[in-house]
């Protein structure tokens, strides 16, 4: 086909600006007709924010999006639509209480349809490209690749020819990911342009016709897959030659600190979220959890905090058995709990309140009377400014008015100078810059070699590696094995959290 | 069975401004405003619907007007939450004490103008609002009465509710609109113009609000204006929104039952002993209830739209 | 597609600013206030009125007398107790829509010692009474809070139903049991004995001095206290307060117990101080209208004492402009709506800012 040449977006010189955060930096990206194009880069690299522009969520304060070779100003996702193109979000876009069909027809200009005519043509659009659905089926009642499959099809009934996914194996089983990418191919043998969002480097190569690296909201590089390797990738992406080089100091002494026996836990929509769970911490070693998101890291950290309650199992801390203790005297015993989730601020920090404030979240309750005293929290918040430095106008400047890697030293910060002896932290690196992240790792070793016990829970392989001493791999929800950072391989731990037994 | 009849020919009339009030404030809350302020946008039809009446002699200007005036109030509340974000319920609760105090004020200084010191609507309005008179039909037994005998305000309510229902569950439109008040982001998502969307359901709920406002000074006080006309029906409205389960057409069943709660106690005999507090209350008290049951049933029945009372930023991050 | 829909970026958009610091966003208010009163003015000028002369009949009529005064005081009271409950609970982002049946609620527990233990000394008799208003309103906010924490029944609905069911309560007592059986024609409760009236400083009930004390005292438990800082915790983020070992569910309890509380004092204050009897108007709107005075101060209660002040010289001065200038007293409430519409608005641009197309549409 001609088109396969021809050139579906072009976007020069894209600018975006959140408050005071550059999240898209003069970006330029080109994806034409016949080809998927990998869209890669760390979390945090502006990846979905430079897709959101493309499918007319945000606005560009700066630059231009062409479509088929004309400047288009893509005022609305509407806009978007009317030019053929369809995205498909990493937080599905779907109204819970309708059902498949009404989802996919829903924000299209036809007519309502009778509700026989809509599922046959829903039924038709699905034989078309071999998705199988139920097009009655209430959204809220659908697993998560259902719920992907209904976004692929509202894509698809609205005739798009240029497809955006972000990030849509993050939620998926190996087989599913296949299935899906067999999907991807057979529409690129249609014509579509295809820009997917990944920082899974096989899926990268598995797919994709040509890569545009993202970093620190910068386009680095664009090269064609055939001619690049995974470490070639790599470099292009974090911006230096692979080995990342992270101190990793020998433990001194372990001891068991925490035992967790065939711990058994169950989200409250009744799926399960961990199923026999074993495993140890021990002071002095980093302890690093791999696994693809929502395998149960999350669960593991409320439960581990106190806010899940178990249904089975149980966490020995010191011989004495934590779950079904309040997240106050979990606390009180010296273990620490921090989570950046996805939006950085919703759990361990407070975002409208001071630095001052946010230092007083776990320990408010110490002294006596019904006062709080402020003094000692000020004095922590002014250390923590100095000795991380920590970029604010003031003590009591609300964090969220902070950039990410402040607020994330802020978090860090706190939970270290509680002093505990089991610090368990998930994602502390979320959506920082190598630099910050460097200090971040440093903080960890520091508390290492003090004797704490650290959990680390990641997305990144190549860090998991090289930081911790030992890994623990999950697969939806159960232990797939536990393996030594210093002799596992990268590959190991992939299969492992596919699923796979592997020998180690 | 006469006194029965009667009785349901009451709770119809009683239940025709709750009817309107109701309406309109389920095609806002479809689309994820709470708006305290139907009581406020209901006194301002009330007032703006007698004045235009009082001036023109004519009803149809009567209810434009009425129509009109609940708009604007509703266009005050739009502009706050839909573009400025402000919060819903202090949004809300202001038009509230904007509206009614607008409308008594405004009364009283129609009143002060007029010479005789007090105003009364023309007849020839009140001709027009007679209750209508279909040849043959109105004079069946018991049917005649019952379907056919009413005031034009409760035809053009029953009118608007099926109106609306079909507006909201048939259309593409309605699917749309739903969306916006479920998910807005899905809805933005799926190039669905929420803002827009959210203006066309708002103001048309504050314009049928209005309406049902006027209904309140133009009928039930017999044509003659009183200060506080609406007396707080349009709270009852609110409330008949969770009765009804957010469906226009169940709201009419829902002010039939809430209208006959309200003229109970005339045709329930004083021998019975039931205090008069306890039939105005129980409006309120089934309402709780409902409220509660269906809270507690979450997935099964409740069908509060899941945006209700939290405004929309697509940006927001 | 039609081609013209492409250029469709809207003529503005809105996008999120830096956040303004606290001097400008004051200033902001501050503008808006004045134009609140500028659009008053415009709207008095319509009707053929002088706004000068309104503002000023209003202003001094408020104050033109030691009466007068007085007056409005007693208006500001109720405003100000009322505003300090609801704060309470709105500043843990709990939409208590029901300050009007907490204050009934506590109106009718003070009333019964009020009515049938008016013999106890005077002193005692008050101090039950004001308990009883308390835990009456307690109470009553109670019941929406354990359904919010149970099943997340929607709070704002469920308070609005409760002030009606109060309302109705009182009612019932009026026509019922606590009938007065000296009333010739319609029915009301006796009017108390001497015993129960609240003291006077200045002329005015005490209330006035109850009103500045919780004042202070709500300032200093939401700023000072413990359970003032686990309140806006959970305001915030109710995850991160769990998070931290909070007990939300506690916390909520609690905080509505006590935002009841007060409004349950008012009601208490209100029938002791103001009516000498339980009426059905004992509230008046007055539960509705705290919310405005609260928002209108971003929950500071210092604001609050002052704001509530404003509105008892709104309140009070167009009863005067009624009299003298034979304008409806409702232009106060018309004015109140007025401010609030401006200030609502206002408060967008401290957080976000509108952005006009660049010129040119697509470039």
């Amino acid at each position: 086909m001609e088109q396969t040449v021809q050139t579906a977006i072009r976007c020069r010189g894209i600018t975006k600006r959140f408050g005071e955060v550059v999240a898209n930096d003069g970006i330029e990206l080109e994806v034409r007709y016949g080809e998927v194009l990998a869209l890669l880069g760390e979390n945090g690299s502006g990846k979905t924010t430079l897709m959101n522009m493309i499918s007319g969520i945000y606005h560009p304060d700066e630059g231009v999006i062409e479509v088929d070779g004309a400047p288009a100003a893509i005022g609305s996702p509407a806009d978007a639509q009317a030019l053929g193109i369809g995205m498909i979000h990493q937080h599905f876009k779907l109204v819970e209480p309708f059902s498949a069909m009404d989802n996919i027809v829903l924000g299209t200009k036809e007519k309502r349809l009778p509700a026989k005519a809509l599922r046959r043509k829903v039924l038709e659009l699905c034989e078309t490209y071999g998705l199988t659905i139920e097009p009655e089926k209430p959204v809220r009642e659908m697993s998560v690749s259902e719920k992907q499959t209904v976004e692929i099809l509202k894509v698809l009934y609205r005739g798009a020819r240029i497809l955006i996914l972000d990030e849509p194996t993050a939620v998926l089983t190996p087989q599913e990911t296949d299935k899906l990418f067999a999907i991807l191919r057979q529409m690129r043998a249609k014509g579509c342009a295809i820009i997917i969002i990944t920082h899974k480097l096989n899926e990268v190569l598995a797919i994709s016709d040509r890569v545009t690296i993202l970093r620190r909201g910068r386009s680095v590089d664009t090269v064609e897959t055939a001619g690049v390797d995974a470490a070639r990738l790599t470099e292009l992406m974090v911006g230096r030659k692979v080995s990342l080089s992270i101190r990793r100091p020998e433990p001194k002494d372990p001891q068991t600190i925490l035992k967790v026996v065939d711990l058994g836990v169950t989200r409250p929509d009744g799926s399960a979220a961990l199923t026999d769970v074993n495993f140890t911490i021990r002071t002095g070693e980093i302890l690093g959890v791999a696994g693809v998101a929502g395998s149960g890291q999350k669960e593991l950290c409320e439960v581990l905090a106190g806010l899940l309650p178990a249904q089975k199992g149980a966490a020995l801390y010191h011989k004495e058995n934590i779950l079904g203790k309040s997240p106050a005297e979990i606390i009180n015993l010296g273990i620490s709990m921090s989570f950046v989730p996805e939006d950085r601020l919703g759990m361990g920090l407070v975002a409208g309140m001071g630095m001052t404030d946010n230092m007083l979240l776990k320990s408010y309750r110490e002294g006596k009377g019904p006062f709080v005293d402020r003094a000692p929290a000020r004095a922590l918040a002014e250390s923590l400014i100095k000795e991380l430095n920590i970029v604010t106008p003031g003590t009591e400047t609300p964090v969220r008015m902070l950039s990410g890697g402040n607020v994330q030293k802020v978090l860090l910060g706190r939970e270290i100078e509680s002093g505990p002896n089991l610090l368990i932290t998930a994602y502390p690196v979320r959506g920082l810059d190598i630099n910050s992240s460097y200090v971040i790792y440093d903080l960890l070793n520091q508390q290492k070699e003090k004797g704490v016990a650290v959990v680390f829970i990641g997305e990144d392989l190549d860090v998991l590696l090289e930081l911790c001493d030992r890994i623990l791999v999950l697969c939806h929800g159960r232990v797939t094995g536990v393996a030594d950072a210093r002799t596992a391989t990268k590959e190991q731990i992939g299969r492992m959290m596919t699923g796979e037994e592997v020998d180690l | 069975m006469d006194l029965f009849l009667k009785f349901l020919v009451a709770a119809v009339a009683a239940g025709t401004p709750l009817l309107f009030g109701t309406v309109g404030e389920i095609l806002t809350e479809k689309v994820g405003h709470l708006n305290l302020g139907v009581e406020g946008m209901m006194a301002l039809g009330a007032c703006a619907g007698f004045m235009a009446g009082y001036a023109t002699d004519n009803l149809l200007l009567a209810w434009l007007a009425a129509f009109a005036a609940g708009l604007g109030g509703a266009l005050i509340y739009a502009v706050l939450t839909v573009t400025f974000m402000a919060n819903q319920n202090v949004a809300g609760l202001t038009l509230t004490i904007f509206g009614v105090g607008l409308s008594n004020f405004f009364g009283i200084y129609m009143l002060g103008k007029s010479e005789s010191g007090s105003l009364k609507l023309p007849e020839a309005v009140t001709a027009q609002m007679r209750s209508v008179d279909i040849p043959v039909l109105s004079d069946l037994p018991v049917v005649g009465p019952l379907l056919f005998q009413y005031n034009p305000f409760v035809y053009l309510g029953i009118a608007v509710a099926l109106v609306c229902a079909w507006y909201l569950f048939r259309t593409k439109t309605g699917l749309n609109v739903q969306a916006i008040g479920e998910n807005p982001g899905a809805a933005d998502a799926a190039s669905i113009d929420v803002t827009r969307w959210k203006y066309v359901n708002i103001l048309l709920g504050g314009g049928i609000c209005g309406i049902g406002g006027a209904y309140c000074s133009m009928i039930i006080n017999g044509g003659v204006w009183l200060s506080d006309s609406v007396g707080g029906l349009g709270w009852i409205a609110v409330a008949l929104v969770i009765f009804a389960a957010w469906k226009p057409h169940m709201a009419i069943w829902g002010s039939l039952v809430f209208g006959a709660l309200r003229v109970l106690e005339y045709y329930v005999p004083q021998s019975m002993g039931i205090p008069a507090a306890l039939y105005k209350m129980l409006p309120f008290l089934m309402t709780a209830l409902v409220l509660v049951i269906s809270s507690m049933r979450r997935s099964a029945g409740s069908r509060i739209p899941g945006s209700l009372g939290v405004n929309y930023f697509r940006e927001e991050r | 597609m039609s081609q013209t829909k492409l250029h469709s970026e809207p003529l503005l958009r809105v996008v999120k600013r830096a956040e303004r610091p606290a001097g400008q966003a004051a200033a902001l208010r501050a503008v808006a206030v004045v134009l609140s009163i500028v659009a008053g003015g415009v709207f008095l000028l319509a009707l053929g009125q002088n706004p000068l002369a309104v503002y000023g009949t209003m202003l001094s009529g408020a104050f033109r007398s030691a009466m007068a005064i007085q007056g409005t005081v007693r208006y500001a009271i109720p405003l100000c107790i009322s505003a300090l409950a609801v704060t309470l609970a709105f500043k843990m982002k709990f939409w208590n829509i029901g300050g009007e049946g907490q204050l009934i609620m506590g109106a009718v527990f003070a009333s019964y010692f009020a009515l049938y233990h008016a013999n106890l000394p005077h002193v005692v008799l008050l101090v039950i009474m004001a308990l009883a208003g308390a835990l009456g309103g307690g109470l009553w906010a109670l019941i929406p809070a354990v359904c919010k924490v149970r099943w997340g029944t929607n709070e704002t609905l469920f308070t609005l139903m409760l002030n009606y069911i109060a309302l109705y309560i009182v009612q019932y007592l009026r026509d019922g049991p606590w009938r007065d059986p000296e009333s010739a024609g319609f029915s009301k409760v006796a009017r108390f004995d001497k015993n129960v009236a609240l003291d006077k400083l200045f002329g005015v009930h005490i209330g006035w001095v109850i009103a500045l004390v919780l004042t202070v005292v709500i300032w200093v438990y939401l700023r000072r206290t413990k359970q003032g800082y686990e309140i806006a915790v959970v305001g915030e983020s109710q995850d991160t307060a769990r998070y931290a070992g909070i007990p939300v569910r506690r916390v909520v309890l609690r905080t509505m117990f006590l935002s009841g509380a007060v409004a349950g004092l008012c009601g208490m204050v209100q029938v002791a101080g103001q009516d000498m009897t339980l009426s059905i108007g004992v509230a008046g709107g007055v539960g509705f209208t705290a919310i405005i005075v609260a928002w209108l101060c971003q929950l500071h209660p210092g604001m609050i004492a002052l704001v509530s002040l404003c509105f008892g010289v709104m309140e009070k001065g167009s009863g005067v402009v009624q009299s003298d200038l034979g304008l409806s007293a409702d232009c106060a409430d018309v004015l109140q709506g007025v401010i609030l519409f401006f200030i609502l608005a206002s408060e967008f641009f401290v957080r976000y800012a509108f952005v006009a197309r660049k010129k040119g549409g697509a470039r």
